[in-house]
């Protein structure tokens, strides 16, 4: 096995809400550089088990250690500002311009980011430098979501967290902005977590592909294996889904040029 | 109409006071509906608990709010010493305040409440501690809707601190009641104005601030902060600025309440003082119990008071012993139970009486109430809403075995009407009244001594009787004032054409009895 620590490790970590086993007992290993999607059906844990990270949810048992470090014996605020989250709702802040969302975490940590630094990160997710003075409100939806990636970037985490981050975003904006993450994370050299429910965006962004079932980790694959037909039936399920679709898109061309 | 402008120009100091009691009261609701709303924003119960007694205090009257606050004060002196204020500045400012919280409460909790999920999670997500989440997220975007209910709690508070006459307090309100009272409608009306212009003023520089947050236009907030800062600066100089130039000199307060008599007994008063070399203040439109708490405690130094007035309500007494005799008891009750005095009686009285047209009278041969009693069956008596209820009716009734055909309620002016067109041919009046002598009409008399007296006498408060000056200046008032020249006195504020103003019917009053 490597030796270098992991970068995120969950440790028999649970949390219940009321009868419902939200997350049960996971424990899993998350190498530095791995773009790890979370994938399930809604109410399968996903989003549980990655807000426990940042402590958004607080488990009821077990640990979660990132970087070696157990989360829970870290100041919770020097916590999440060293990591990178993107929230399912985008979550800008509407009454600050789109350069002091940007800056927001750093400001926090009490510095200020250089004008010049924000430009290079709206360079980052493909925006004008220019768009900084704007309000959040003047932005498109996948413009906003671009924003929420570079403030998440701001810190200049070693972890990226993301919820559902596409799940608000129309197709076409949706498949651009997956490909600008996928880039950042290779030129960044970030280790990821992208909690998603769509299959397909699960395996052509990321390396290694989690499918969460009842609170629980029923498959962990590297997406040609779940291709290939492993990963058991709640993962085959899943992924029935866009192959199916695929196959008869492929038909249908098919039908249309004979 | 130039008149009028005059009258609207000089309630200067009123709007300075009227200013400063309305900012300090929206300060001081701003100050505790703010952090209660944090508060309430995180606990559901605080929530309930904090709007329920906003909304509560809500439907308590402003007036009897305002009234309120005489009795609650008087009892933390227990705890605060004698030192504390019971009349004026203090209770209107604690009355407005608590009637400001409401709908600065309600728009902050429901800011709070509607924030977007969203937002507040990346609030949290991005590593803000909860003080950063208020100050940087919540604050700013609750601001607007805080900003709606401070402007809704200042157009309320302008407008209810008109109130704040009856306990004292200078305010717009002065011109309001003593123009009500006198039926000097241009005085209402230019205290009317006056309020009104300023709450839409408030309004309008309020909306702007709104505005300002809303879109985040800091030009627009803070210009809008700046004018109103300048207007209570302003309003802060035109009220101590005096003070500051050493203008300040032993301050008389005199209280009057909320009829004419006292309006001009207070200004005979207070221009002899003057002429004494007194400062004097005026603290117009006071509750009647208030009035005797007032001078008993010092928060005023003279008061006009009627010795039936004391005698029923202060004392709690219900028989009749006599005329003298209850002036008696009434000097001796004052001088064992408080350091206030009586000084002595005017000469008139200003009780309830029956009286009739002159001409109707004669013609029924009626001369005194025994007279009355014997023609009442054919006749109807006119009296005011309150007359039918209070004791000198029962008293007067029982006495001389009154039974009138008919028994009619009119509001007091409409009841001389009524004498005059024949729709009633007796009505319960006030013995001083000016209309008394301007409508010719006969006050009955009353052998058996049915009705209680209600001699005219000075009260001073602790501090005034004390001062030998201030006794010797106004001794020689006492005895001089026959009910002929009161009803004089009070026809020239109350009559339709040619009426005076309170101070010029004193200067006449002063001028009639040779002072």
């Amino acid at each position: 096995m490597n030796r270098a620590p992991a970068a995120l490790e969950f440790d028999r970590v649970s949390r219940r809400y009321g009868a419902v086993r939200a997350v049960d007992e996971v424990s899993l290993t998350i190498a530095p550089g791995e773009f790890v999607a979370l994938v399930g059906a809604s109410g399968s844990g996903k989003s549980t088990l990655l807000k426990t990270v940042n402590r958004l949810v607080v488990p009821d048992s077990g640990r979660v250690l990132f970087e070696g470090e157990d989360t829970a014996s870290l100041p919770l605020t020097a916590l999440r500002r060293k990591l990178g989250y993107v929230f399912q709702g985008i979550g800008l802040f509407p009454h600050m311009t789109v350069g002091e969302n940007i800056a927001i975490g750093p400001r926090l940590a009490g510095e200020r980011l250089a004008p010049e630094r924000i430009a290079r990160l709206l360079e980052l997710v493909e925006l004008e430098p220019g768009m900084a003075a704007r309000l959040p409100e003047a932005l498109s939806g996948g413009q906003r979501q671009r924003v929420g990636v570079a403030r998440a970037l701001a810190g200049e985490p070693h972890l990226l967290l993301m919820d559902e981050p596409f799940g608000a975003l129309d197709p076409v904006t949706r498949a651009a902005l997956g490909n600008t993450v996928r880039e950042l994370h290779d030129r960044l050299a970030l280790t990821t977590v992208m909690v998603t429910h769509d299959m397909a965006e699960a395996l052509l962004l990321a390396s290694r592909v989690l499918v969460m079932d009842g609170g629980r980790i029923v498959a962990d694959e590297v997406p040609h294996a779940l291709l290939a037909g492993r990963g058991g039936p709640v993962a085959q399920e899943l992924v029935a889904v866009p192959r199916d679709q695929a196959g008869r898109l492929a038909r249908m061309t098919g039908e249309g040029t004979a | 109409m130039s008149d009028f402008w005059t009258l609207l120009l000089g309630l200067g100091d009123e709007l300075a006071a009227h200013v400063l009691l309305s900012a300090a009261a929206i300060g001081l609701g701003i100050a505790i509906a703010l952090p209660l709303a944090v508060w309430a924003g995180r606990s559901e119960t605080v929530a309930r608990v904090a709007l329920g007694f906003a909304s509560l205090v809500q439907t308590i009257p402003a007036l009897a709010l305002l009234a309120l606050f005489f009795p609650i004060l008087l009892s933390l002196r227990a705890v605060f010493g004698e030192g504390l204020p019971t009349l004026g500045f203090l209770p209107a400012l604690l009355a407005l305040a608590l009637y400001a919280l409401l709908p600065i409460l309600r728009n902050a909790v429901t800011a709070q409440a509607n924030l977007d999920p969203g937002v507040i999670e990346a609030a949290d997500g991005v590593g803000m501690s909860a003080w950063q989440k208020l100050r940087l997220v919540e604050a700013p975007l609750a601001a607007p809707f805080v900003m709606a209910g401070i402007r809704t709690a200042a157009v309320w508070t302008i407008g209810a601190a008109t109130l704040s006459t009856t306990i004292g307090q200078q305010s717009l309100g002065d011109p309001i009641f003593a123009g009500l009272q006198t039926q000097n409608w241009a005085l209402v009306l230019a205290g009317c104005l006056a309020s009104a212009g300023l709450a839409l003023s408030a309004d309008l520089l309020l909306g702007l601030i709104e505005r300002g947050f809303a879109r985040r236009r800091r030009a627009l907030w803070l210009g809008g902060m700046v004018t109103v800062l300048l207007g209570i600066a302003a309003a802060l100089a035109a009220q101590f600025a005096p003070a500051l130039r050493g203008e300040a000199r032993d301050t008389v307060v005199i209280g009057a309440k909320s009829f004419s008599e006292q309006y001009v007994l207070a200004r005979l008063i207070g221009q002899r003082l003057e002429r004494a070399g007194y400062a004097v203040e005026y603290r117009d439109g006071l509750g009647s119990a208030v009035v005797h708490s007032a001078v008993t405690t010092g928060a005023i130094d003279v008061a006009i008071d009627y010795t039936g007035t004391l005698w029923t309500n202060q004392m709690g007494r219900e028989d009749n012993p006599g005329r003298e005799a209850m002036y008696e008891a009434i000097v001796a009750w004052k001088r064992d139970t408080s350091e206030a005095r009586v000084l002595g009686r005017l000469g008139f009285e200003n009780a309830y009486a029956f009286a009739m047209r002159e001409d109707r009278a004669r013609e029924l041969g009626v001369r005194t109430l025994a007279d009355l009693a014997r023609v009442a069956p054919r006749l109807t008596v006119g009296g005011d809403p309150e007359f039918f209820e209070r004791p000198e009716w029962v008293a007067a009734r029982e006495a001389y075995g009154l039974d009138f055909a008919r028994q009619r309620n009119f509001s007091p002016t409409f009841m001389y009407n009524a004498l005059r067109s024949g729709g009633a041919d007796v009505i319960s009046a006030y013995t001083s009244d000016g209309r008394i002598a301007a409508d010719r009409l006969v006050v009955l008399e009353d052998p058996r001594e049915a009705l209680p007296s209600y001699d005219a006498l000075i009260l001073l408060g602790p501090e005034a009787q004390a001062d030998p000056r201030l006794v010797a200046a106004l001794r020689p008032l006492l005895g001089a004032i026959d009910v002929e020249a009161m009803r004089e006195a009070n026809f020239a504020v109350d009559r339709e054409a040619n009426k005076l103003s309170p101070a010029a019917a004193a200067r006449e009053l002063a001028r009639a009895i040779g002072l």
